[in-house]
């Protein structure tokens, strides 16, 4: 049954394209005219020693991903084909993976432990491979077997423990396992080697080890060797037991307290006096304790009372020396940290934990570090001064603004002054700063404003690095006059914070476009928090500029396919730009003929940029030609023939679901816009919807989207809407059943069956009025599962307020659109009254309303 | 080395602009789907698309504009709302002017009317429903021609009130405009930030009404943006209290009669015997109908439509019938169907027979005043005829009121006790 596959998957990695092409085809082919003997081909290739190693680990990465996938849509169906293959070709399989554990090829045994993890998280469960852990612990006790399979044993335990939960187990085999890896750790047994492994496997095996870790005694002694292991000699080894540490601090926070002293020590020598990547690994147990109380502190409220995890103080307790501890890190800075940005040492993980330490303590952390900060900033030494800004801008968040206002306050001129200082890395760090105060503290005032504006206008021409974190300070200054009352402030200062950041995106000494990106997304914010009454002039100037600078990429040399993407990336900030400036402009009536008078232009620019990129949909551009159709309304109808091929491009993009997603708004947004004239286009665009929504391939998000889009096609096409009621409707049902389905405990899953909800009220809202007049009988058939959907609904206490909002709407519309067919449904049911009840006392004036009016439609039905 | 995957590099807050501009659009996506949405359920939205400027933003009053023609235009009673929309000029005016619920005059006292009945005293002067949307305030008068267009503090009012909030929602409320504080006294409310309550009781309009309007702010002085001052009216129960209170009480505005609404009357446009004016000397300086000139005509003057048999008829639904012109009369003074004509009551007044009228003795005068939108209605006929000759009383009323309490406390049972 299994095939000869080497040489088609030496040549799938083959340089020349066409050969890889051509060979990535016929695995293909292979896989699904026959995916059991594929599968046991691939197991074949993986097992024998005789193969290249590149074969080999090629035929353990397809075998991987013919297992597990990340969307959950492909997943299910991988593990359904599994399941599917007959018994004896999959004990065949799971022999070959198991021999090849003792391969003495790493690649091959470390693939092979992830593909054996893939399948026992499918057959464990389901109680179908009972002999895995057996044969996994024999190899273990085998003593004339080499140190390598302890090795590949070791490890594959650890990641079959993450895949599956301790209850999938019998109790004794979770206790044999847990104690297999905890001797692997033992120094006197074992090779370095299989230490590491060991370690690293209990590692992944933490949440799987919950039964014990509840024990006390069996605690205690998980923590001693994971504490010795600690102290290794070895620094990897080290490594690897501060990693148990972190995940520990996480998983048990709420059993750590007798520990905690061993832990600080253990701790403080690391980040004192040990290797770098032990050090980091010693902060990030203390940030994960931080993540553990900020977390039980934002969920704490006086109800939950006793029965709420405990919290344990532990930040709190060891302020005092933690704090020290942390800002000595800081200290540490490397000499050329500022010009990557991927770059972790002990300065930045200092900085971060300092950072969360502020969030979980507040006020308490600002005598610790002011000293410091005070005692630094001055310093010659440029390690001083940028130590005491970062500090300095790390606790920014928590403290309460009264104490931090006054600090800040005194502290601005010097900041800004920082802004000119010789070091770079000082000048980097104190426009991070400058970034934070501006989002997170409210004290800019028209006294100040003018010399931030100067400074942060002199320093956007700093290097590139510096300006990039000058655009952040603009973004959240802007931001900060958001709301309409303060926006007049800025208008002074609204031309040259443009013409600045303008200048920003012309420069050409950086290597990557980020700055590039980052003005424009600065003009973006700096657009949308300007007061429009005394600006409109200058936005209405800044459109052909930004129109003509798009005009611009479409004249780019395109020599290789890096070019491509880098004139996608320009065009997707430009098109952002252009999406807020029309989306400002056609905010009031006065100044959105200043872009409809553009309306021709701009489109034209949005579909030459779609024909630029032939496989794709630009995302940028499909949201801003959203934006459009709001502005212009009905005229967008003579847009609508060149566009509409590019919106079904759109509805059909189901790799990049946020593609999808935005088309369907945009659907929407034209319906909006043409009202009845969209109906040419309807069917195409249904059909498209339609198929979507069935998709097993479509990310699940896009869907509740797609159900209110249903909802403004029906309103904009009114009657017409009946030719696709058969088609919509049982959809709308299923999703309906779906939502019921839900399991409460499940917070994410609960979060999206909210917004299911809603999107299919509006949709049964906007059907139900746009029939109203002419078509209301041809709902009628769904009248009653409507209503016991909203009775459902009604019955969730804890349901979202803006699902509230749509329930009540849509049993409105219900009651409006059907008259006094609905009297005898609502006669039948008595929670209606209660709900109403329930959203009349809210505090939500617009809730209240529409519940009025609700009640209302109610009414009249029942007297009629 | 790089951090762990969930510790972004913290000193390096890459600005995420683009899931902004996602949210934002979803937002602004939301907001129109929740506007489309709310029109839809609004019954008047016609208002919203009618209230731009068009070119009779003077009140240049041209209701009759050609001869035979007016009938064919003339929106039917059930007018559609969406095609109203589309109406321009005279016709708009037309449908807006059947926008307003017209109380009847009282002829005589309704049953039951300390339970079922609110009064108040109605301000003297215009009577205008006012429509706040997209920034601005519109006033428009009985015949659809408008008053004011102005700034106010009402939602969607003015164009400094919550940007960010839905332009198009509005609100219209039906007032009567007080030349002397320049003042609108709100006495109904149609809708409110989009919700209709046509649909809803006297009870909770009066309620909502109360509760909403001081909310805005619009019961403020004027100021840069709020033109006008808007009032709330005094609304009593029917009972003795508070017609005394409604008929003697202090009022800040000159009053024009009584208004009374069944509590249960939802809004009805057109004319109603669910509300009703009640005017004496006492409470009214317009208690009988003056000529255009202010002066009381000797004989009542009445205008009535003409109709296609030369009948003439009120502006009732259905038309009750008070008189006929014949053909060749019509020809020789060049007049068309539904035209209104002005007659005077002559000598022989107005005769009734089991509670209709039976004949009336008609002197035609003329063609009314063009701004006239409408004949007289039965009841105001009536009225003025009995304000000429046996006027209703504020007696009649009490005593209506303080016999229907007896009727309550009786005992039922009271004959059987006998």
């Amino acid at each position: 049954m299994a095939m000869e596959i080497t040489q088609i998957l030496l040549s799938a990695q083959a340089l020349d394209a066409r050969v890889r092409t051509e060979a990535e085809a016929s695995l293909r082919q292979f896989q699904e005219q026959n995916l059991p003997a594929f599968l046991l081909s691939l197991s074949f290739e993986l097992a024998n020693n005789d193969k290249p190693i590149e074969s080999r680990r090629l035929a353990g990465i397809i075998l991987k991903n013919s297992l597990d996938a990340k969307d959950a849509a492909r997943k299910n169906l991988l593990v359904q084909q599994w399941v599917g293959i007959e018994i004896s070709v999959k004990s065949q399989i799971k022999e070959l993976l198991l021999r090849t554990l003792g391969s003495s090829a790493h690649e091959a045994w470390h693939t092979s432990a992830q593909v054996i993890a893939k399948v026992a998280s499918i057959e464990i469960p389901q109680k179908q491979w009972p002999e895995l852990i057996g044969a996994l612990l024999n190899n273990m006790t085998q003593r004339d077997q080499p140190a390598s399979l302890k090795q590949a044993t070791l490890e594959t335990l650890g990641y079959v423990c993450e895949e599956i939960s301790h209850q999938d187990l019998a109790q004794d085999e979770v206790n044999t396992v847990l104690t297999a890896v905890v001797q692997g750790m033992n120094l006197a047994e074992h090779s370095p080697e299989v230490r590491l492994a060991a370690t690293r496997a209990l590692c992944n095996a933490l949440a799987f080890a919950q039964t014990n870790f509840d024990n006390e005694m069996e605690r205690n002694y998980i923590m001693k060797v994971v504490c010795e292991t600690a102290m290794s000699k070895e620094a990897e080894i080290r490594q690897a037991a501060f990693e148990c540490l972190v995940s520990i601090a996480s998983l048990y926070y709420e059993l750590l307290e007798p520990y905690m002293q061993t832990l600080f020590e253990l701790t403080s020598n690391a980040v004192k006096g040990d290797e770098e990547a032990v050090a980091l690994q010693a902060i990030e147990f203390w940030s994960s304790i931080c993540d553990e109380e900020i977390e039980l502190q934002d969920y704490e409220s006086p109800e939950v009372g006793e029965s709420g995890a405990p919290h344990s103080c532990f930040i709190e307790k060891a302020l005092s020396v933690l704090v020290p501890m942390l800002l000595e890190t800081l200290l540490k800075q490397e000499e050329d940290q500022d010009q990557d940005d991927t770059v972790w040492n002990l300065s930045m993980a200092g900085g971060t934990c300092l950072g969360l330490v502020a969030r979980t303590v507040g006020d308490a952390i600002l005598p610790l570090v002011m000293p410091f900060v005070e005692e630094n900033i001055k310093k010659p030494d440029w390690h001083c001064r940028e130590a005491a800004t970062y500090a300095f801008g790390s606790v920014l968040e928590g403290p309460t603004a009264e104490k931090l206002s006054p600090l800040v306050n005194a502290g601005l001129d010097f900041l800004l002054s920082l802004m000119k200082d010789e070091n770079s890395h000082v000048r980097d760090t104190t426009a991070w700063t400058l970034s934070r105060v501006f989002e997170l503290l409210d004290i800019i005032s028209s006294e100040n404003l003018q010399k931030v504006v100067i400074v942060l206008l002199e320093s956007i021409r700093d290097a590139s690095h510096i300006a990039e974190k000058v655009c952040g300070a603009i973004y959240f200054l802007a931001q900060g006059f958001e709301d309409s009352e303060s926006s007049s402030l800025l208008s002074p200062y609204l031309m040259d914070m443009i013409t600045g950041l303008l200048n920003t995106a012309d420069r050409t000494d950086s290597s990557d476009s980020k700055l590039r990106s980052s003005a424009y997304e600065t003009i973006n914010e700096v657009v949308r928090c300007s007061n429009l009454a005394e600006s409109s002039q200058i936005i209405v100037q800044l459109l052909p500029v930004i129109m003509n600078k798009l005009q611009q990429t479409l004249e780019l040399q395109i020599m290789k396919s890096d070019d491509r993407e880098k004139q996608g990336d320009l065009q997707a900030s430009l098109c952002g730009v252009l999406q807020v400036i029309i989306q400002k402009l056609s905010s009031t009536d006065e100044t959105r003929p200043a872009v409809v008078q553009f309306a021709d232009q701009i489109m034209a620019l949005f579909l030459s940029v779609f024909a630029c990129h032939s496989s794709t949909v630009h995302e940028e551009a499909m949201l801003a030609i959203g934006a459009l159709a709001y502005a212009t309304g009905a005229e967008f109808l003579k847009y609508m023939p060149e566009f509409s091929k590019y919106l079904q491009m759109g509805l059909q993009n189901f790799e990049e679901y946020q593609v999808c997603s935005i088309t369907v708004g945009v659907v929407g947004d034209i319906c909006r816009a043409l009202d009845d004239k969209i109906l040419p286009f309807c069917d195409g665009i249904m059909e498209l919807l339609l198929k979507d929504l069935q998709s097993d391939m479509l990310h699940q998000s896009v869907k509740p989207a797609i159900f209110s889009c249903f909802g403004d096609i029906a309103l904009a096409i009114g009657e017409q809407f009946e030719k696709y009621v058969h088609h919509a409707l049982p959809m709308m049902q299923q999703a309906a059943e779906i939502c019921a389905q839900i399991d409460p405990s499940d917070e994410e899953l609960m979060e999206y069956g909210y917004q299911l909800k809603r999107s299919i009220f509006e949709a049964y809202s906007g059907i139900l009025q746009g029939f109203k007049d002419t078509k209301s009988e041809l709902m009628l058939p769904y009248a009653s599962h409507l209503l016991q959907f909203i009775e459902l609904v009604c019955n969730d206490k804890q349901r979202d307020e803006s699902v509230t909002k749509a329930t009540v709407a849509v049993m409105g519309d219900l009651a409006d659109a059907l008259g006094s067919n609905t009297k005898l449904l609502f006669r039948d049911c008595v929670f209606y009254i209660d709900f109403l009840g329930e959203c009349l006392q809210s505090d939500d004036e617009q809730l209240k309303e529409t519940a009025t009016w609700t009640q209302g439609m109610i009414g009249r039905v029942m007297v009629s | 080395m790089a951090p762990p995957d969930h510790r972004r590099p913290y000193k390096r807050p890459a600005i995420s602009d683009q899931q902004r501009r996602r949210e934002l659009s979803l937002l602004r996506q939301a907001q129109s789907r929740l506007d489309a949405q709310h029109r839809a359920r609004c019954l008047a939205s016609s208002v919203l698309s009618l209230e731009n400027p068009e070119p009779d933003s003077v009140p240049e009053l041209e209701l009759e504009s050609k001869p035979g023609e007016e009938r064919s235009e003339a929106p039917p009673k059930e007018f559609d709302v969406r095609q109203a929309s589309k109406l321009r000029g005279a016709e708009a005016r037309k449908w807006f002017a059947r926008q307003l619920m017209l109380p009847e005059w009282m002829i005589d006292v309704p049953d039951r009317l300390s339970q079922d009945w609110y009064v108040f005293a109605r301000p003297a002067g215009k009577r205008c429903f006012v429509v706040s949307s997209n920034g601005a305030a519109v006033s428009r008068l009985r015949n659809g021609s408008i008053l004011h267009r102005f700034p106010s503090a009402l939602p969607s009012g003015a164009r400094t009130r919550d940007v960010s909030g839905s332009a198009q929602s509005y609100s219209i409320l039906d007032c009567i405009f007080h030349e002397p504080d320049q003042t609108y006294y709100a006495i109904d409310m149609l809708c409110w930030r989009g919700y209709s309550l046509y649909d809803c009781t006297a009870e909770f309009r009066f309620f909502w009404l109360n509760s909403k309007l001081a909310e805005t702010g619009a019961c403020e002085p004027p100021s840069q943006y709020h033109r006008y001052r808007f009032s709330l009216v005094p609304v009593y129960n029917c009972d003795h209290s508070g017609l005394h209170a409604a008929y003697t009480g202090a009022a800040p505005y000159v009053k024009d009669g009584l208004l009374f609404y069944n509590k249960e009357a939802h809004y009805q446009t057109g004319n109603t015997p669910l509300a009703l004016v009640w005017k004496d000397e006492n409470c009214s300086q317009y208690v009988i109908d003056t000529d255009s000139q202010g002066n009381v005509p000797k004989q009542q003057q009445v205008v009535l439509e003409l109709q296609e048999d030369g009948k003439l008829t009120t502006s009732d639904d259905p038309p009750v019938v008070f008189g006929c012109l014949d053909g060749d009369f019509i020809q020789k003074s060049g007049l068309c169907l539904g035209n209104l004509l002005r007659f005077a009551i002559g000598d022989g007044g107005l005769s009734f027979v089991d509670g209709g009228l039976d004949k009336a003795d008609l002197c035609y005068l003329g063609k009314s005043n063009r701004a006239r939108a409408f004949a007289d209605s039965y009841s105001k006929i009536v009225f003025q005829h009995m304000v000429r000759h046996s006027p209703l009383k504020i007696d009649d009323f009490l005593s209506s009121i303080s016999s229907s309490v007896d009727q309550e406390n009786q005992p039922r049972d009271v004959e059987m006790a006998g």
